[in-house]
């Protein structure tokens, strides 16, 4: 594999090099940052306004809850969506089982569910005057109140819901750290007494952590972000609270100020996240990689293994799209007709569009920060990446002013000096959406294409120079086959969750514009989830192609693998 | 290797698929309404006028900031919404223009804004359901009622986030002032049977249920859980409906609206669009497809509605003032741990 030759020249060669021009490039980079943070900044700008007393009654009534709250729900994803990544990905890496092969890309598919989507599909089926409580009352001749069954809207059921369809992040980067890690380790361990469960507990998770630290970090993000589960479930947490203050108390100064300490915890997530990455040095001990070999558990504790990975998949993707493929079933006729299909065009042209489109700063912000980061360009480009811990509604606000800003000054420039009104250039434009995506996806495309060039060290590309090749070459031939797989990987988690994204769609598409995520949201908001689960079922087969791709990336990214 | 071409085709392709057509003769819209409940009325306009309806939802809050960063050169002829408040807020912010019609003017003066610079479209009523089994009509009085203990872990009420609870508890604001409000929403809390979750069709659907004997909810909820799938009906067959405060002041009001967009570049158009929206044609749409009360006089309601008590005695409080004290009724829920 070139991988793995790449891997064993760098070890012969250690001499810094790169093949970019310092100050170009981290220019370059800096720029693209700060166009990225604007919306961002335009958030925090607000934070220097002078406070209502809104912000006093927040205070006295409340806030308390708002944090409690978050930091509650953050908690119990982080337990839930961590254990159960972590666990699936162990299993399916290292051991063989009844239906691993299958496991090894389904576990991916509830990435695929919209958050929102499995928390009405969840509530239509197990409220109070759902079919499942129902039953339970016919067949046992029970009344409401004489029974205990688990509140679905409430706090517990948000973090369910939640780690539910945000594990696969943890999945996803845990496995492929498991995968990367060398067997020789772990035979070292075993062969230093360790046994399984100590060699996983003491050297598999330690090298894996910043994988799940950054897996973990996606999810949590996501978790701050959430509008929408929330608000249905009825759980104060930030992000309600941001909408409560402005749309209710019409206060969008506090309303910002709000979001600023929603971007305080974020920042401690960056700045974990980091720190956690900073210890990978020891990441690639050794260079001599062997297909680790899947060790086959004896029948009794396979079947437990396969039970573990059924479980999240079960309730993650098969029940809700069991109970949406039933609803479809009775509503289909009604809800597809040519406008549907013109939904479903949409929402893959979108996700496509700003999946490749947020690659390409991402691609630039690497390679600028590639190995002449200062300090200045470093906080930029954290800044730059917050976008995925905001709620899409917040980022919205933040694109509309600074380009409404810019449309209303152009325009008035250009009738100023030549007698000619441009109107509004961006504004109400798919651009503005675009650029909206890219703020907020950004983190994900930044991440993966980071940690893709991180496997390039630069005494690769001094080896290659001395070999004769100029810089476009080496990126072909060498950046190019490496960074394939994350490059990849990128583009597929960006445009699945575009085809997911509802609230920035929502506020800032043009006229006549509709996605099959608006679609599903407009009529389940209004509580008829029969009507919306033709859409809702429209966007996950159109996710499911691409995460089956992103699956089959990671399983031929091992090393030693032919 | 073609590979930086497909995005420029796919932001092609997309431009190309959005944007106001090019028609000579249309309007823009920024609807609050869901598509589902206004695209079959601007169709019918269309077809009958010529005039093609571009179309923007969203939630009204958004649309109103998106309004403001778009300034004078927003394309949006109209902002139509589904409750008062925000079009008060629409025209504080100098967003809208009046507009001196007469057909509009047939629209009754406490439905539309002083300056005529919004209207009202529709009307929906804040109720009280009760549980046929448990609870007699006699029970019920009005809405300052529920504060009494003999409902305790009684009612069901959604969100105080919800818009149309913080109209009901304004205009408790404006008819029994600002300590009476406040007190009124501690009673409500104290008698609430869970903490507050779901929609207003939850509410029906707990009541059937028995989670709760009485809820609070608005009128065409009701109307369209009555004709929707056998569940809904159901649980909406055990349950009637009560209009509070007969004997004093009627039953609480809201409406949803629109207001002509100052500096509307289509402004013709837009006031036929108004004019139609009043017109006995779209006022049937409203009382037949989504069971709400027409604003002008002589319209039927639907079967359902009718069913219920047809007409009823409405509080006149002028709409208007539901906007005006918003943020303080958020403010009383906030103290009052009204989740």
């Amino acid at each position: 594999m070139q991988s793995a030759i790449a891997n064993n020249t760098s070890t012969t060669l250690g001499v810094k090099f790169s093949i970019s021009r310092p100050s170009g490039w981290t220019l370059a980079a800096a720029c693209v940052a700060l166009v990225i943070a604007t919306p961002i900044l335009t958030i925090l700008g607000f934070l220097f306004y002078p406070s209502t007393d809104t912000w006093q009654h927040l205070a006295d009534t409340v806030l308390a809850d708002y944090i409690s709250n978050s930091l509650l729900l953050m908690l119990g994803v982080a337990a839930g969506a961590g254990s159960i990544g972590i666990c699936t990905a162990w299993l399916t890496s290292m051991y063989s089982f009844p239906g691993r092969q299958l496991f090894v890309w389904s576990l991916l598919l509830p990435l695929a569910m919209p958050a929102y989507i499995i928390a009405f599909t969840y509530t239509g089926m197990f409220e109070v005057a759902g079919p499942v409580q129902e039953w339970i009352r016919e067949t046992f001749n029970l009344r409401y109140g004489e029974y205990w069954f688990p509140e679905i809207r409430s706090l517990g059921g948000a973090i369910t819901m939640l780690s539910l369809v945000l594990y696969p992040y943890v999945y996803l980067l845990a496995r492929a750290a498991f995968l990367d890690q060398s067997i020789c380790a772990l035979e070292a361990s075993r062969t230093l007494g360790c046994g399984p469960w100590r060699s996983f507990f003491f050297v598999a998770l330690p090298l894996a952590r910043p994988a799940i630290v950054t897996g973990l970090s996606l999810a949590l993000m996501e978790t701050l972000a959430d509008y929408g589960t929330v608000q249905y479930f009825g759980v104060s947490t930030f992000t309600t609270g941001i909408f409560r203050t402005w749309f209710g108390l019409d206060d969008s100064v506090a309303a910002a100020q709000l979001s600023g300490i929603l971007m305080t915890f974020v920042f401690v997530l960056i700045i974990l996240e980091r720190w956690s990455r900073r210890q990978a040095r020891f990441h690639h001990a050794t260079n001599r990689y062997r297909t680790i070999p899947n060790i086959k558990l004896p029948p009794l504790v396979g079947w437990v293994a396969t039970t573990a990975c059924l479980l999240p998949l079960f309730f993650g993707f098969i029940l809700p799209i069991g109970q949406l493929t039933q609803w479809a079933f009775l509503t289909f006729s009604e809800m597809v007709d040519s406008s549907f299909y013109t939904l479903a065009l949409n929402s893959f042209l979108l996700a496509g569009a700003a999946a490749v489109l947020t690659l390409v700063p991402a691609l630039i912000l690497s390679y600028g920060n590639r190995n002449h980061a200062t300090p200045l360009s470093r906080f930029l480009v954290r800044l730059s990446g917050m976008g995925y811990a905001i709620p899409g509604t917040v980022i919205a606000i933040g694109v509309l002013i600074p380009f409404g800003a810019l449309d209303n000054g152009i325009d008035a420039w250009m009738l100023e000096h030549f007698d000619i009104g441009t109107g509004l250039i961006f504004s109400g434009t798919i651009f503005i959406l675009l650029f909206a995506y890219m703020v907020r996806f950004f983190t994900v495309s930044l991440n993966t294409v980071e940690s893709g060039l991180g496997k390039i060290r630069p005494s690769m590309d001094e080896a290659a120079k001395t070999m004769g090749y100029g810089g476009l070459e080496i990126l072909r031939h060498i950046h190019l086959p490496i960074m394939k797989g994350s490059l990849l990987t990128a583009l597929i988690i960006v445009f699945v969750d575009v085809l997911k994204e509802l609230p920035a769609t929502l506020v800032l598409r043009p006229f006549n514009f509709n996605t099959l995520a608006v679609r599903a949201f407009e009529l389940a908001s209004d509580e008829r989830l029969a009507d919306s689960s033709t859409a809702a079922i429209a966007i996950v087969l159109v996710s499911i192609i691409p995460v089956i791709l992103l699956s089959r990336t990671i399983a031929h990214s091992r090393p030693g693998q032919p | 290797m073609n590979h930086w071409k497909i995005p420029l085709a796919l932001i092609f392709a997309l431009t190309s698929l959005s944007g106001p057509a090019l028609a000579s003769e249309e309007v823009n819209l920024y609807s609050a309404r869901k598509e589902a409940l206004i695209k079959p009325l601007l169709d019918k306009f269309s077809s009958q006028t010529g005039i093609k309806v571009n179309l923007v939802t969203g939630k009204a809050k958004t649309l109103l900031k998106r309004l403001q960063s778009e300034g004078r050169n927003t394309p949006a002829d109209i902002l139509l919404t589904t409750d008062a408040g925000n079009l008060h807020a629409a025209k504080a912010a100098g967003l809208l223009q009046a507009v001196d019609n007469k057909v509009l003017a047939s629209v009754p003066q406490n439905l539309r804004d002083s300056d005529n610079q919004w209207f009202a479209l529709s009307t929906r009523s804040r109720v009280i359901v009760y549980s046929k089994d448990r609870v007699k009509a006699s029970d019920l009085s009005t809405y300052e009622d529920l504060t009494n203990p003999k409902w305790k872990k009684r009612i069901c009420i959604r969100s105080s986030s919800n818009i149309y609870n913080q109209s009901l508890l304004a205009s408790l604001i404006v008819h029994n002032g600002m300590s009476k409000a406040e007190e009124w929403a501690k009673g409500v809390v104290a008698n609430m049977a869970q903490p507050p979750k779901g929609n207003d069709r939850a509410q029906v659907k707990a009541v059937a249920v028995g989670v709760c004997d009485i809820a609070i909810i608005n009128t065409y909820y009701m109307g369209v859980m009555q004709e929707k799938d056998a569940a809904q009906q159901k649980a909406a067959a055990q349950v009637s409906v009560f209009f509070p405060n007969q004997e004093s002041r009627g039953a609480h009001i809201n409406i949803s609206g629109a207001g002509l967009i100052k500096g509307a570049k289509h402004k013709e158009n837009a006031i036929k669009l108004l004019e139609y929206l009043v017109s006995d044609d779209a006022q049937k749409w409203y009382a037949q497809a989504n069971h709400e009360y027409p604003i002008i006089a002589g319209i039927p309601v639907s079967k359902i509605v009718n069913a219920w008590g047809y007409p009823f005695k409405q509080d006149n409080l002028n709409v208007d003032e539901l906007g005006k004290h918003n943020a303080e009724a958020v403010k009383i829920f906030d103290r009052v741990g009204w989740k």
